[in-house]
């Protein structure tokens, strides 16, 4: 059963942020947004967490000796093999 | 970790979510000749070609795909090649993933010598950094369950629980997050949230994973990944609010 976005309460709006949030839809517009100055504070919020996911998190460089960690595991394993 | 302060202003129209995980994974064209199978059998996350990729035909390899064929043959100097040009972006999936940098670096090495293990398995149907990402997941989700994560019961720890309740944050809306957040505030919020809800987070906000993909991954319903990802974006915002407390108070 779907509810009408019009009556709908802070809770049943909540339930569908998650397939709000980052989605593209048109939330601003929302029934319940625009009579709702909480939830429209709250998605605005989590739209923004989301989005700054989307753009931050460079890569990371890991420590140079971890190459030789690998390549000695990597000749322990050939080596394993080679003598079964 | 690195420290990164810029602030970044989040825009009003968000780009819409990609199938597969972020294209920053250059797409190659690796000509193999071996079977694709999957990196890690025990794991539900397949590592298959979503949709037929056009191949480009060239009259000789890319670099980067010359390197792969020939790691694929054994070349020690070619694999340590390929170490190179992956190494950040899988080091880093491993760090968003768990939080904390000796793990990383263990399940990078770990990822590293699962391939080399199955690299001779790798036919060039999916672009070759896809397969390795999704390789390197699965050795992530495989250490996080040996450590005891509850991944297998996800939907136990959807029971409400009033502390994860959406309104615990309204009481504070004077200190409301505006449209720009400091970089190393969510850093460091994302690295404090719960195992669970920093996997989810990660793999649908960061990495790009739908929903769907994220429950096969972890045995959990869709349901229950949409709402681990609200709480933890909950959580993350109460977080960032109470950064920008403290930053108020300095």
């Amino acid at each position: 059963m779907t509810t009408d976005p019009k009556s709908m309460s802070c809770e049943q709006f909540q339930a569908q942020l998650s397939d709000l949030v980052g989605s593209g839809a048109d939330v601003d517009n929302h029934p319940h947004i625009r009579e709702c100055d909480i939830c429209r504070q709250l998605y605005q919020e989590l739209k923004i967490i989301a989005e700054a996911a989307r753009q931050m998190f460079p890569d990371e460089q890991p420590e140079d000796n971890l190459w030789e960690r690998i390549e000695s595991a990597i000749k322990k394993e050939d080596g394993i093999a080679k003598a079964d | 970790m690195a420290q990164h302060q810029t602030v970044l202003t989040a825009t009003d129209t968000p780009p819409k979510r990609k199938r597969m995980p972020r294209s920053r994974f250059q797409k190659q064209t690796p000509e193999a000749s071996a079977s694709d199978s999957a990196p890690e059998k025990e794991s539900a996350v397949q590592v298959t070609d979503p949709a037929p990729e056009v191949k480009t035909q060239t009259p000789t390899l890319s670099r980067d795909a010359e390197i792969l064929a020939r790691a694929q043959a054994g070349d020690h100097h070619a694999f340590a090649d390929l170490y190179s040009l992956h190494k950040r972006r899988i080091y880093s999936l491993c760090l968003r993933m768990v939080g904390n940098v000796a793990e990383a670096e263990d399940l990078t090495q770990e990822a590293f010598l699962q391939l080399h293990r199955k690299i001779a398995t790798f036919r060039g149907d999916s672009a070759f950094s896809t397969w390795l990402h999704r390789l390197s997941i699965n050795v992530v989700l495989m250490h996080l369950r040996k450590k005891g994560l509850p991944l297998m019961s996800l939907d136990e720890a959807m029971e409400p629980s009033y502390d994860d309740g959406p309104g615990r944050s309204f009481g504070a809306p004077d200190l409301s997050l505006t449209g720009s957040i400091d970089r190393l505030a969510l850093e460091r919020a994302v690295a404090a949230l719960p195992a669970g809800y920093r996997l989810i987070f990660v793999l649908h906000d960061v990495e790009g994973f739908e929903h769907n993909e994220i429950a096969s991954m972890l045995d959990c319903s869709v349901g229950n990944s949409k709402s681990q990802l609200h709480k933890a974006r909950l959580k993350l915002r109460d977080a960032l609010r109470l950064s920008l407390r403290k930053g108020d108070r300095r």
